[in-house]
C-alpha cells in the first residue's frame, strides 16, 4: 500500500491568528463597556461603522491582490485594527472620520505594505496619526463623560444625527469638553501647579473622571491577554515600567509642575496602548529582551511627547517611532542559543 | 531525589501511549522473506559478505563494517539469501538502498553463540564484540554504540553515564514495554557499558507518565548504586542534549556532543542490546517496535530486521479506517513512509498507521504574524520565526548564522505556529541547500587544488626540458610564446621546443 508523505510534525496544536485576534476582541469588551457607559451610543456606531468598512477595504484589497477572501478575512486582524481604531476616536465624530481613518489604517498602513504580517507599522495607529494631522479639530472634540452631567440625554437617535447628519437636536459645543490631557496641558501652559489643576472638575479619583473606569476596563482585558499569553508580558511591563520612572524623575525633581506617575499612567491612552497597541506582534519587536527594551522605548517617548511635544498624548507616535526601531532592537537582543557560551 | 534542571521551551502534546502499552510484547510472526538494508545506521554502508544462492544462518554476518564508523549486519534467521541489490528502505526520500533478501527456511538455525564474561575480556575486545553484533544507538540516531564506549583519548573521566528511557514522543511506548518487562536485562547491559566507561555516576532518566516502568527499573538498579530519575513529561525531554540538561544542568555546547560535557548517553533498548550481545552472544537480529494508530489490535512486537512493515500490520489485525499516512516514528519527528513494503530497521522504533483522527487537517497557511509562540517552545532557545524569515528569503548564511545547525527538528515551533507555518519544513531544506553548497564548494577546491598541482607540475616539467635543452645547445633562443604566458591555456599541455623528449601526460 502507498501513502502520501507529508514532512513531521505530524500533529498541530489547535491555534489560529483567528484564534488570536478573537482573544483581542474579546479583552476589549470590558473597556468597550465603560466606554459605552461614560460616553453614549457613539462608541457603538463608531465601532460598528469601523468593522464595516475595514471588512469591506479588506475584501476589496485582497480580491485585488488575488488572495483567498474567506480564509483571510476570518483571521479577524482587520477587525482588530478597526476597533483599535474605533475607540480611540471621538464618540462623536462624524462618520467621514471614522471612514477615512479605517481606510487610511487598511488600505494604505496594512496592504500597500504587503498585508498581514509584512507592515512594518501599527495600522490602527498610522490611521489615528493620518486623521489627528489632518483634522485636529475634530480629533479633539471629545463628549464630556457621562458622570458629569449632560451626555447621557443623547439618545440613539441623537447620536446618529450628529454622527451622520452633522447635526442634532442639541448642540455640539455643549456636549464636548477638553479631555483631561487637554486640561493638565493648558493650564500648565498658564502657570498653575498640578495641585491646583487636578481640582478641576474633569478629575476623578487618580486621573481623569470616568476615564479612569475605561482604564480600569482596558486593564482588565489586557491582563487576561497577558494570563492567556495572547500577548507578551515583556511589552506591557516595559512600557508602563519606562513611563513610571520618566515620570517619578521629574515629579520628584519638580512636583509643581509635573503631574505624578500614577496620574501619567491612569490617563489617556496608556493602559490601552500598553496592553492593546504596542503590543501587536507584527509591528512590535519579537525577541524576549527586544520586547522589554521596545515597551520601554514607547514609554519613555509617550512622556517626552507628553511633556515636550506638541500633542497631549503620546502614545500613537511613540509606538509609531519604536516600530521603525523594532527590527534593529530584534537584531541586538537575540537569545543565548541552547550550548551557546554566555556573551 | 535530586534537583532537575529544566530546559527551555517544550510542550505538552497529547499522549496516547495507552493504545498500544497495555499488552505485553509479542513475538513478531517469521515472515517468508526478510529485506535487511545494508545501511542501518550513521556512517559507512556495511560491505555485503554473501552473494545469492547462500545459505545463512541466524546471527551470521552477512554485511561487514566498513571503517571505524560503520556497523556490522547480520542474518536475523536462517535461509537462502536469494538477492543483494537496491531495494526500497524506510526512508524519508523514499530512495531504495543496498539490501540483502533472505528467502527464510523457518528453521532458525543459529550459529553458534558464544556468551562471554564481560569483566574477562579486555576492554578494546569487548568493544570489538559489541561492534561485530552490530549494536547502534536505538533511540532514533542508529549511531554504532562500539564507537560511544570508546572514550580513548579522552583526559578527564566520564562524569555520567545515562540511560535514555524518556520516550517522549506521544504513541510509542516499546522502550516503556522494555523497562517493564526486561529491566533486569536493560540494567545488565548498563552494567556493560559502566565497566567500559567507568562513570562516576550512572543516571537513568524516565518520564514521569511511565510510573512501572520507573517501579520496574528502580528494583532493577536495586545494590547497582545507578539512580532512576523521573522527569516531568514535557516533550522533547527524550532528545538527548535536553535530557542531559534536565538531569545534570550541562548544556551540550553548539557544535559539541554531551561527552564533551562529561555524559556519554544511550537508549534503554542500546543497553537492552549490549546484554544480548554479550551475555547472551546474540547480535542485534530483532527490536521491540510500537504498531499502533488505526490498526485493530495496536501493542509491540519484536520483531526480526527486514520484516516488511505490512506483516506487522497484518499482525496487529490490519488497517482500521482510511489510513492516510504511516509513519515510522513519532508523530513529533517522524517521517511518512512512501509505501508499507519497507522493511525494518534497527531504527525503526514506531510504526504509526494515521487516520484522521491522528493528524492535523491540513490547514492553509498564513503569513507570519511575528507572534513568538514558536520561540516560546522551542528547546533550543532558537528564534524560529527569524530561522523562518531567512530560510524563506534564502538568506541560508544568515540562517546559519542564526545558528540553523543548532535545530534538533523537534517540530515543537511549527507545532504552536497559530499561522500554520510548516517551520520545519523551511530549516530541512535551507540545511540540505548549505550541505549542498558546501559540497559544492569542496568539489571546487578539490579542482582548483588539482588544477594548480598540474599546472606546477607542467611548469615543474617544462623547466626541467628547457634546462635540459639548454645544456645540449645553450645558444637556441627559447621560443617566446612558452615563456611570456605559460598559463595561456591550462587544459592544453605546455609547448615542448624539443620534439621527441617525451611528454608524460596525465
Ligand atoms: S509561531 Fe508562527 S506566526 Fe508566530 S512568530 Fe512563530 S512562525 Fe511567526
Ligand atoms: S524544530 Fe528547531 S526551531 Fe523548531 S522548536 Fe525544535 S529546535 Fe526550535
Amino acid at each position: 500500500m502507498r501513502f502520501k508523505t507529508v514532512t513531521s510534525p505530524h500533529i498541530l496544536q489547535h491555534t489560529s491568528v483567528g484564534q488570536v485576534m478573537r482573544r483581542v476582541l474579546y479583552a476589549m469588551i470590558p473597556g468597550i463597556a465603560a466606554l459605552v457607559w461614560f460616553f453614549g451610543w457613539g462608541v457603538l456606531i463608531n465601532l460598528a461603522l469601523a468593522t464595516a468598512v475595514a471588512l469591506g477595504a479588506e475584501a476589496v484589497m485582497l480580491s485585488i491582490r488575488g488572495k483567498p477572501l474567506a480564509l483571510h478575512l476570518g483571521d479577524y486582524s482587520a477587525v482588530v485594527t478597526a476597533w483599535l481604531l474605533a475607540v480611540a476616536l471621538p464618540p462623536l465624530a462624524p462618520w467621514w472620520l471614522t471612514v477615512i481613518g479605517v481606510l487610511a489604517a487598511i488600505v494604505v498602513a496594512k496592504h500597500l505594505y504587503g498585508g498581514l504580517g509584512y507592515n512594518p507599522f501599527n495600522p490602527a495607529m498610522i490611521g489615528y496619526v493620518a486623521l489627528l494631522i489632518s483634522f485636529p479639530r475634530e480629533m479633539s472634540a471629545w463628549l464630556i463623560p457621562h458622570g458629569m452631567g449632560q451626555s447621557h440625554a443623547l439618545g440613539l437617535l441623537d447620536t446618529l444625527q450628529i454622527i451622520f447628519g452633522g447635526v442634532g437636536s442639541l448642540p455640539i459645543d455643549a456636549l464636548t469638553g477638553a479631555t483631561p490631557l487637554d486640561v493638565l496641558r493648558t493650564k500648565l501652559g498658564l502657570g498653575q501647579t498640578v495641585a491646583e489643576i487636578r481640582n478641576s472638575p474633569v478629575f476623578g479619583i487618580v486621573a481623569g473622571q470616568g476615564w479612569e473606569w475605561v482604564t480600569a476596563g482596558f486593564l482588565a482585558g489586557g491582563l487576561w491577554l497577558v494570563y492567556t499569553r495572547t500577548a507578551a508580558w515583556q511589552i506591557p511591563a516595559g512600557l508602563l515600567g519606562g513611563l513610571a520612572v520618566m515620570a517619578t524623575v521629574f515629579y520628584l525633581i519638580d512636583p509643581q509642575h509635573y503631574a505624578p506617575p500614577w496620574f501619567h499612567l491612569w490617563s489617556g491612552a496608556v493602559i490601552f496602548g500598553a496592553f492593546f497597541i504596542a503590543t501587536d506582534p507584527v509591528t512590535a519587536s519579537t525577541t524576549p529582551r527586544g520586547r522589554l527594551i521596545y515597551g520601554a522605548g514607547v514609554g519613555i517617548l509617550i512622556y517626552v511627547i507628553r511633556g515636550f511635544g506638541g500633542y497631549p498624548d503620546g502614545v500613537a507616535f511613540a509606538v509609531l517611532l519604536m516600530n521603525i526601531a523594532a527590527p534593529t532592537i530584534d537584531l541586538y537582543t537575540r537569545p543565548r542559543v541552547f550550548g551557546e557560551k554566555p556573551s | 531525589m535530586s534537583a532537575l534542571f529544566p530546559f527551555h521551551g517544550g510542550l505538552k502534546t497529547v499522549r496516547h501511549k495507552t493504545e498500544s502499552n497495555q499488552t505485553p510484547i509479542q513475538a513478531g510472526i517469521l515472515p517468508p522473506r526478510l529485506t535487511v538494508p545494508l545501511r542501518q545506521h550513521i556512517g559507512a554502508i556495511a560491505k555485503p559478505l554473501v552473494q545469492p544462492g547462500d545459505r545463512v544462518l541466524k546471527g551470521q554476518m552477512i554485511g561487514q563494517p566498513d571503517g571505524y564508523i560503520s556497523a556490522a549486519i547480520h542474518a536475523p534467521t536462517s535461509g537462502v539469501v536469494s538477492a543483494v541489490d537496491q531495494q526500497p528502505v524506510p526512508h524519508p526520500s523514499g530512495l531504495s538502498d543496498l539490501c540483502v533478501t533472505i528467502e527464510t527456511d523457518g528453521e532458525e538455525r543459529w550459529i553458534d553463540r558464544e556468551p562471554v564474561d564481560y569483566r574477562r575480556l579486555h576492554p578494546s575486545e569487548l568493544r570489538q564484540t559489541i561492534r561485530n553484533a552490530g549494536v547502534v544507538g536505538l533511540g532514533g540516531a542508529g549511531f554504532p554504540s562500539a564507537v560511544k564506549l570508546n572514550l580513548a583519548g579522552r583526559s578527564e573521566p566520564l562524569a555520567t553515564l545515562m540511560l535514555n528511557g524518556a520516550e517522549c514522543e506521544p504513541w510509542i511506548t516499546c522502550d516503556d514495554r522494555l523497562m517493564r518487562e526486561r529491566a533486569a536485562e536493560v540494567v545488565a547491559g548498563l552494567q556493560i557499558m559502566a565497566h567500559l566507561l567507568e562513570p562516576q555516576e550512572v543516571l537513568i532518566g524516565i518520564e514521569d507518565d511511565k510510573p512501572e516502568a520507573i517501579a520496574a527499573m528502580t528494583a532493577a538498579c536495586a545494590g547497582t548504586g545507578y539512580e532512576v530519575r523521573p522527569v516531568p513529561t514535557r516533550y522533547p525531554s527524550g532528545s538527548v542534549k535536553q535530557l542531559v540538561k534536565l538531569l545534570t544542568g550541562k548544556e551540550t555546547p553548539v557544535d559539541g556532543l554531551p561527552v564533551d560535557v562529561g555524559v556519554q548517553c544511550f537508549n534503554v533498548a542500546t543497553a537492552y542490546t549490549v546484554h544480548r550481545a554479550i551475555n547472551c552472544g546474540e547480535p542485534m537480529l530483532s527490536r521491540v517496535v510500537t504498531v499502533t494508530g488505526q490498526v485493530h489490535r495496536p501493542g509491540n512486537l519484536e520483531t526480526l530486521i527486514g520484516t516488511p512493515f505490512a506483516e506487522l500490520i497484518k499482525q496487529c489485525g490490519g488497517y482500521r479506517e482510511n489510513v492516510e499516512r504511516l509513519i515510522m516514528g513519532g508523530p513529533m519527528m517522524g517521517f511518512a513512509l512512501h509505501s508499507d513494503d519497507a522493511p525494518v530497521t534497527k531504527a525503526a522504533n514506531c510504526l504509526l498507521a494515521a487516520g484522521s483522527a491522528e493528524l492535523a487537517p491540513e490547514l492553509p497557511v498564513l503569513p507570519c504574524i511575528r507572534c513568538g509562540a514558536c520561540m516560546d517552545v522551542c528547546p533550543a532557545n532558537l528564534l524560529p520565526q527569524q530561522l523562518y524569515w531567512h530560510a524563506r528569503a534564502k538568506e541560508f548564511d544568515q540562517a546559519r548564522d542564526c545558528h540553523l545547525f543548532s535545530c534538533i527538528e523537534c517540530g515543537c515551533c511549527s507545532h504552536v505556529c497559530p499561522s500554520h507555518i510548516p517551520l520545519v519544513q523551511y530549516y530541512r531544506y535551507a540545511k540540505n541547500e548549505i550541505w549542498a553548497k558546501e559540497k559544492e564548494k569542496q568539489r571546487a577546491e578539490q579542482a582548483r587544488q588539482r588544477h594548480q598541482a598540474r599546472m606546477e607540475r607542467l611548469e615543474r616539467e617544462k623547466q626541467e626540458r628547457e634546462a635540459k635543452l639548454r645544456q645540449k645547445a645553450p645558444v637556441r633562443p627559447e621560443p617566446a610564446v612558452a615563456s611570456t604566458n605559460p598559463h595561456s591555456d591550462p587544459l592544453t599541455p605546455a609547448p615542448s621546443p624539443a620534439k621527441g623528449e617525451g611528454h608524460p601526460e596525465g
